[in-house]
């Protein structure tokens, strides 16, 4: 087992948005790549439209909290998450917001947008604004940061695969949301339109 | 891909229990303990042995069937929440005394926080009361663990042993290797013994000495002694903890650099505490603090008031959830060093509602109709959150919306104006609590309206089936209870069934309902709509979902977002008007009949 990474990602939203399932993808890629992992979830009412909060930690640990100031990373899948969730990021630490505007972040933290419910639309899967977000903090954190998380694209493919093996158009449609969210960040990349707050990378 | 598996906390209790021969396993739904049952009977659906796997109608029936199966001989455990643990108090009690015969474990969820509860209470003390040994884990994989521990235990002992793990554990994933499972044999066979089975006071006496007995030489028993972690560290000072506080404490210790410094114990059995751990530390230590949730059940057993520190000593807040940062301040002023202040922003969360389209949305507001100035007892469940409404006045616990309308009823009935009281219950809360209430309601002849929110599941924990359903835990077929039966035969006079979907007919028959009981007792309306996230849902859907349009004429009064508060209808400020938003309506219609200016139409396809 590879004892040396330990990453620690905050996701955040509200309640029916799918925060569990992509800590849950994200979990099982840990443990493909042979790492050890720990989550944790709101459950209950909360789950009814509420704020809810996982965290997710790669690596050895004992405790399934993350402790604020500590946190590698965030996805948010509201935006106003980076003001309430914000306080959980390390200072050199990258966010993904599902946005259309910009958010703001902390000095040193390097927040990128993107408008995942507009993208959700146009790949005709409303529903998919967590899986373009996933993507998407894929594709930033590979390809815009020299930093790396602990699966690849590729990874979090292979969990989806294994988990929907039976549904075969679920699996289709998920695979597209996650292409279009790291798609979007490419895109970005190439109309130089990201936005980053505090430092600028490239 | 490795063995290892992603398993949430209650997964793995639930793995553990089919690991140790667990027989029969039965529990009322409540967060966070409500998937330990559907993973169990999930579990079974791929095996051919025999168990027995229920949802019991409520945590007192759920733990008299279990412990009467260890009574028979089997392995046993019946799993709840803690406030369910109220309602199983009175069995609990006597089952420590009588003792058992087949492993039998009670798993009592906590909610320190409190997250989705309405007390942080701490099953521990009940464990103390009952005078039985608990078992606190601090991970799921120890909770895992501890499963096999406790049965071992229960039968060395002959005594029920509570396994209680908290909201972090339960709704912690981590990666756990499975066990196997072995063939489970086991032996029924039901020993008479009256002077303990159906002991008489004079015999309790004895059974009561027993117990004594029995938790002096559980305070000594290896298996569960409290674990020196952290064998280099030498000071004057030591820290104990417990449950998820000591698996935040560890990396709170490794964080400060202080794993090498302060010698740290993790206590496994916070009751009975091992009497010669409770020794080594007063007579090794100077200074000892003790970090648990949520009361401080260890540190009420070191003797040494002077040298301890907690929750009695303030040095540990009595209330809330320990996060890992609180235990790293108090750590931190515990060892002598300063800790960096954390600055954390109270932004207030977003508040959770009812899901658009949920049928107990227009329930609500046709109770609000029906009975404007009336007063609203309400219960546990998803309508609760009917309080975003404002057609909730009154959460107490399980069924007591029933009883509280009664109570009104009674402070009121000799003024001059009595207001109306409309109650509102679930379809699973009425069964689990509701019925002795509604009976007691019918003999004292209280006026007053109960609406039973008849959405076929228990849905606020996961959509379990009620007792109407006729669904068991591993989805075999039962006989149904029909709830206008029980209503009927508990002699209420007046019960009607309606649909709150249509929602004219809905408020007028409310309405003859309130007239009803004004004159004559109590009266029941069924509000009856499947639940839209139901898996069970059997019934094909009789209407078609009803596309609806805002009109130009909408002015932006906000009434339907006030009083109706469906997260589908969003007030456009720019145009200061109300506006749909497509993806979360599900075409309920019901704001057709909601707003006063009918600018809420249907759209038609030409």
């Amino acid at each position: 087992m590879n004892n040396s990474i330990r990453q620690q990602i905050v996701i955040s939203g509200v309640g029916g948005q799918g925060v569990l399932f992509i800590t849950r993808l994200l979990a099982e890629a840990a443990i493909i790549k042979g790492l050890s992992v720990f989550t944790s979830e709101t459950h209950g009412m909360a789950q009814r439209g509420g704020t809810v909060l996982s965290h997710l930690k790669v690596g050895n640990f004992a405790s399934p909290l993350i402790q604020p100031g500590n946190a590698n990373g965030l996805l948010a899948l509201k935006p106003d998450s980076m003001a309430r969730h914000g306080y959980f990021l390390k200072s050199d630490a990258w966010a993904v917001v599902n946005s259309r505007e910009d958010v703001i972040a902390k000095p040193g933290i390097w927040a990128y947008t993107i408008d995942a419910e507009n993208l959700a639309q146009r790949i005709h899967n409303p529903k998919a604004v967590n899986l373009i977000l996933l993507g998407f903090a894929i594709a930033v954190v590979s390809k815009a940061l020299e930093k790396s998380l602990f699966c690849a694209f590729e990874d979090v493919i292979t969990v989806l695969q294994h988990r929907l093996a039976k549904k075969k158009q679920m699996l289709d449609d998920a695979v597209k949301a996650i292409e279009t969210g790291f798609d979007g960040f490419l895109n970005q990349l190439f109309f130089e339109h990201n936005t980053e707050i505090g430092q600028k990378n490239h | 891909m490795s063995k290892r598996t992603l398993m949430l906390g209650n997964e793995a209790i639930a793995q553990g229990l089919m690991e140790s021969c667990c027989m029969m396993a039965t529990s009322y739904p409540g967060t966070p303990a409500s998937e330990i049952l559907s993973t169990f009977a999930a579990l079974q659906k791929k095996r051919s042995d025999k168990r027995h796997i229920q949802w019991a109608v409520n945590e007192k029936v759920a733990f008299e069937i279990a412990y009467t199966g260890s009574m028979a001989g089997l392995r046993t455990a019946v799993s709840m929440k803690q406030v369910g643990l109220n309602v199983a108090s009175d069995p609990l009690m006597s089952a420590a005394y009588l003792g058992v015969k087949g492993g039998f474990v009670v798993i009592s969820a906590d909610d320190p926080g409190p997250h989705s509860s309405q007390t942080e209470q701490d099953s521990r003390l009940m464990a103390m009361m009952a005078r039985i040994p608990v078992l606190d884990p601090d991970s799921p994989r120890q909770a895992k663990e501890m499963v096999a521990t406790a049965f071992e235990l229960s039968e060395a002992f002959k005594i029920p042993v509570m396994l209680r793990p908290t909201t972090r554990v339960c709704h912690a994933r981590q990666d756990i290797e499975p066990g196997s499972v072995p063939s489970c044999k086991p032996e029924v066979d039901f020993q008479k013994e009256p002077t303990r089975w159906a002991a008489t006071p004079k015999f309790r006496f004895h059974l009561h000495q027993e117990l004594e007995k029995k938790l002096n030489d559980v305070s000594r028993y290896s298996k569960t002694a409290p674990v020196r972690l952290n064998i280099e560290a030498k000071a004057s000072s030591a820290l104990i903890a417990s449950g998820v506080a000591a698996a935040h404490a560890k990396e709170v210790l490794e964080d400060l650099n202080l794993w090498q410094v302060i010698p740290m114990y993790q206590v496994l059995q916070p009751f009975p505490l091992h009497q010669e751990f409770i020794s080594h530390m007063i007579n090794t230590y100077d200074e000892i603090l003790v970090l648990e949730e949520t009361t401080g059940v260890i540190e009420m057993q070191l003797a040494d008031r002077s040298r301890v520190k907690g929750k009695l000593s303030h040095s540990v807040p009595m209330v809330g959830e320990l996060l890992p940062e609180t235990i790293r301040k108090i750590v931190g002023e515990f060892a002598g060093i300063g800790t960096e202040r954390m600055d954390i922003p109270s932004e207030p969360g977003v508040r959770p509602t009812l899901c658009a389209g949920c049928p107990h949305r227009a329930a609500f507001f046709a109770v609000k109709k029906a009975a404007p100035k009336g007063i609203y007892p309400s219960d546990i469940g998803c309508y609760t959150l009917g309080l975003n409404l404002g057609a909730v006045d009154t959460v107490l616990c399980m069924g007591a919306a029933v009883s509280q309308a009664a109570g009104f009823y009674h402070a009121y009935k000799n003024e001059e104006k009595r207001p109306d009281i409309v109650a509102t219950i679930g379809d699973s809360t009425f069964f689990h609590a509701g019925i002795p209430a509604l009976v007691d309601a019918v003999v004292q002849n209280v006026r007053f309206v109960l609406v039973i929110l008849d959405n076929r599941t228990t849905a606020m924990t996961g959509n379990q089936p009620t007792p109407a359903m006729g669904i068991g835990a591993v989805g075999e077929s039962l006989t149904s209870v029909d709830i206008e039966r029980v209503v009927e035969g508990s002699g209420v006079g007046f019960c009607r069934v309606g649909d709150p979907y249509d929602l004219k007919e809905f408020i007028s028959l409310l309405k003859e309902a309130v007239k009803y009981s004004r004159e004559n007792g109590p009266a029941v309306v069924i509000s009856r709509h499947p639940c839209l996230l139901d898996r069970f849902r059997k019934e094909t859907p009789t209407r078609q979902p009803v596309k609806v349009e805002v009109a130009d004429t909408c002015d932006g009064c906000a009434f339907c977002i006030q009083h109706f508060e469906c997260p589908a209808l969003v007030f456009n400020e720019t145009e200061e008007q109300v506006r749909i938003d497509p993806i979360l309506c599900n075409g309920c219609g019901v704001c057709i009949s909601v707003c006063p200016k009918k600018s809420i139409k249907e759209v038609k396809d030409a």
